[in-house]
């Protein structure tokens, strides 16, 4: 214990030593400092793409024959990345990340010029793109882009003054799970994961933006609150969401960070209902579980991938090959039916019911459009509304109020 | 051949002449010996530990632009001052305080007996099974482990078939703080009978003998010379268990509940996820400042000085 003693006379060297360290950190960060970020204003109105300039990729060169991809968990599955690997040379390093937050800060600083793309949604693209982490992409490189749906071409979460900042991947609603061991029908309203009758047998995502699947709920059952747009919420009906998530919490079994929570949860009968992606479905059902998922009345919360370009990509060349490869319309059949979501390219349909009869039809590849409009995509909540009024709720106070006013 | 010419500084040779030099300049300045020394672990520690602690603490007074999440190097409490009047946060460090001190000492009172019997009464080879069967589980991952212990606590797991075998009815355990509890009291274990284990285990046979001979009764001997003689060890186990309670975000992760906010949880998520780097570094600071503050009192008790 003598060892934990520290004399006067040594103690006082240490606090001289500190002070001299702060004092040098101080200095080099002081004229770091200056240069600044730009922005701070926490709207994207008015804000330039950093990277927006940047020029883009004319011809793709050979390989660099590795591809550092950050990704959601079941988006990188050997089916379609070992083909790819073998035809271009190019080895898939895999880092998946389990929420669009996490997805933000790995790509930070341009990817720290180790990774080379990000599988985000909507509710991160916006983020990474004004913080200069991603660049532009040369959509001309992409030949399978022009059979994409029109909806996902140049949809404003990754496209902006026409400039790709990467290309459209696939998307899908956040489903309603349930057990059919406890439900013989499926629910038909969101409202059974309010519901006190279920008390400790609903999981929901530990992820601040579960505030919109509330909002979608009160946008159908409290018309008097005048939402029209679950991530454009004014402060009473932003506040309104979230009490009505904190009076869910008592019902909350456990928030799962990960799918494969959900998925362990649901086989061991802690939970019986619970919002999820329909990879944990798939994976449940693949382990031969009773498991139902649907769609209910008030309609979706929903995301939009899209592999986006880090702005420090360091295999460019091998990123382009990937873009390329992700977007044909057999490979985005293969994504579509393994993880149970649904392709942009308007080509896959018929690639996916050679792979699973009826898998077009139950993954709505060839829906309306009523279902598209079904389906809330995430998107940032951000101050500024789509009316031009800086009255919403930014997505910082979205953090905020899901870990101190909801868990 | 160092040794010899060591003892010899003043012999001459003229093929290895300039190793003899330096040995022999070293031998003649013991100074210089020990800066060689110490150099490299000193500039280690201040660059490494103490750089990275005074990073920490500048950037908890920094802020994040909202949007884009990058750092605004601007100077200002927000954060702390974030911290203190929410009182979510405040919540947050009251559990985690309370937790860290219940662990503590729930880990102290089941480690003490245990400890004691090792040190005094068992066998030399019951001792080697003991610290087999203490120091095994530190071989294993702390991940298995706190996975297997949802596997008992889970919906007609382990512990639900267990109790439904002798009759009893299921109690609901996993995700709620019991389980939390539960496990860091499992994990941390061994970091508190070890310390009082080696205060135990030097405390000379003959004071007991002589407490006894001064009539003084097991319960009394205990009280005025095997606990005093221990405390050391108690303290130093505590400062583990304690530390590293206030620390741990997997736990409270995997089979914490709705109310499984820590301290560690909320530094996480902002970093991991909200990438918030000043306000989980403002947060960070609270655990260190409640050491320090647990540190003090320690020293000021005495604990630090004995042995």
């Amino acid at each position: 214990m003598r060892t934990l003693r520290v004399r006067p006379k040594s103690r006082r060297m240490q606090a001289a030593l500190v002070l001299a360290s702060a004092a040098l950190i101080t200095v080099g960060c002081g004229s770091s400092g200056s240069s600044g970020n730009g922005g701070g204003t926490g709207t994207a109105a008015g804000q330039k793409v950093p990277t927006a300039n940047l020029p883009v990729l004319q011809k793709i060169g050979k390989g660099e024959g590795k591809l550092n991809l950050i990704a959601w968990e079941g988006y990188l599955d050997p089916i379609w990345v070992k083909p790819f690997e073998q035809q271009t040379g190019c080895q898939v390093n895999a880092k998946y990340a389990g929420s669009s937050d996490e997805m933000v800060s790995l790509m930070k600083n341009g990817g720290g010029g180790q990774y080379d793309m990000v599988s985000s949604s909507g509710d991160a693209d916006l983020r990474i793109l004004y913080a200069g982490d991603a660049r532009p992409v040369n959509i001309n490189l992409i030949p399978s882009w022009k059979q994409f749906y029109p909806a996902f071409k140049s949809p404003p979460f990754n496209t902006i003054d026409g400039v790709h900042y990467g290309v459209s991947l696939q998307w899908g609603p956040n489903v309603l799970m349930y057990s059919k061991k406890k439900f013989a029908t499926a629910p038909t309203s969101w409202s059974v994961i309010y519901d006190p009758k279920y008390k400790g047998q609903v999981t929901v995502p530990d992820n601040p933006i579960q505030i919109a699947d509330a909002a979608l709920y009160l946008q159908k059952h409290k018309p008097s609150l005048g939402i029209t747009d679950p991530y454009e919420l004014t402060q009473p009906q932003f506040q309104a969401a979230v009490s009505l998530l904190a009076t869910q919490k008592p019902l909350i079994e456990k928030y799962w960070a990960l799918a494969s929570q959900e998925i362990f949860d649901f086989k061991n009968g802690n939970a019986t209902l619970g919002a999820g992606w329909p990879y944990q479905v798939s994976t449940l059902k693949a382990a031969k579980f009773p498991i139902g998922d649907t769609i209910p009345s008030e309609g979706a919360t929903g995301w939009a991938d899209t592999w986006m370009l880090a702005a420090k990509a360091p295999d460019i060349n091998c990123a382009y090959m990937w873009m390329r490869y992700i977007s044909t319309p057999q490979v985005q059949a293969q994504q579509a039916v393994n993880y149970g979501e649904t392709p942009d390219n308007s080509l896959a349909c018929s690639y996916m019911d050679k792979i699973q009869a009826g898998s077009c039809a139950q993954y709505h590849a060839n829906a309306p459009s009523s279902y598209f409009k079904s389906i809330a995509l995430w998107k940032t909540p951000i101050a500024t509304c789509d009316n031009g009024k800086p009255d919403c709720v930014p997505y910082a106070d979205w953090v905020a109020a899901w870990n101190t006013q909801v868990k | 051949m160092a040794l010899t010419t060591a003892t010899e500084p003043g012999g001459h040779r003229e093929r290895d002449g300039f190793g003899l030099r330096v040995s022999a300049a070293l031998w003649r300045r013991p100074w210089a010996r020990a800066t060689i020394l110490l150099t490299p672990p000193l500039a280690w520690f201040v660059l490494i530990y103490l750089a990275a602690l005074v990073v920490l603490l500048i950037t908890a007074f920094w802020q994040i632009n909202p949007f884009t999440t990058n750092i605004e190097r601007i100077w200002s409490f927000t954060n702390f001052s974030q911290i203190f009047s929410s009182s979510a946060y405040r919540g947050v460090i009251g559990r985690t305080v309370g937790m860290a001190a219940a662990v503590t000492v729930v880990d102290a009172v089941v480690a003490f007996p245990f400890a004691y019997y090792m040190a005094r009464i068992a066998s030399p080879r019951t001792r080697t099974a003991l610290f087999v069967a203490i120091l095994l589980p530190l071989w294993a991952s702390y991940l298995a482990k706190v996975y297997s212990w949802l596997l008992i606590f889970t919906h007609g797991g382990a512990l639900d078939w267990g109790l439904g075998k002798v009759g009893l009815s299921q109690v609901h355990l996993i995700y709620t703080n019991w389980a939390v509890f539960t496990v860091f009291c499992y994990i941390w274990l061994p970091f508190m009978i070890i310390p009082i284990y080696a205060a135990l285990e030097r405390i000379p046979p003959s004071q007991l003998e002589a407490s006894q001979d001064l009539g003084a009764r097991t319960w009394r001997t205990t009280r005025s010379v095997i606990i005093p003689l221990a405390l050391p060890g108690i303290v130093a186990g505590s400062i583990f268990t304690f530390s590293l309670t206030l620390g741990d975000y997997i736990t409270p992760l995997l089979v914490g509940g709705t109310s499984a906010n820590f301290m560690g949880n909320i530094i996480y998520t902002n970093i991991g996820i909200a990438n918030n780097v000043p306000f989980a570094a403002a947060m960070a600071m609270i655990p260190i400042a409640i050491m320090a503050v647990y540190l003090l009192c320690a020293r000021a008790l005495g604990a630090l000085e004995a042995v």
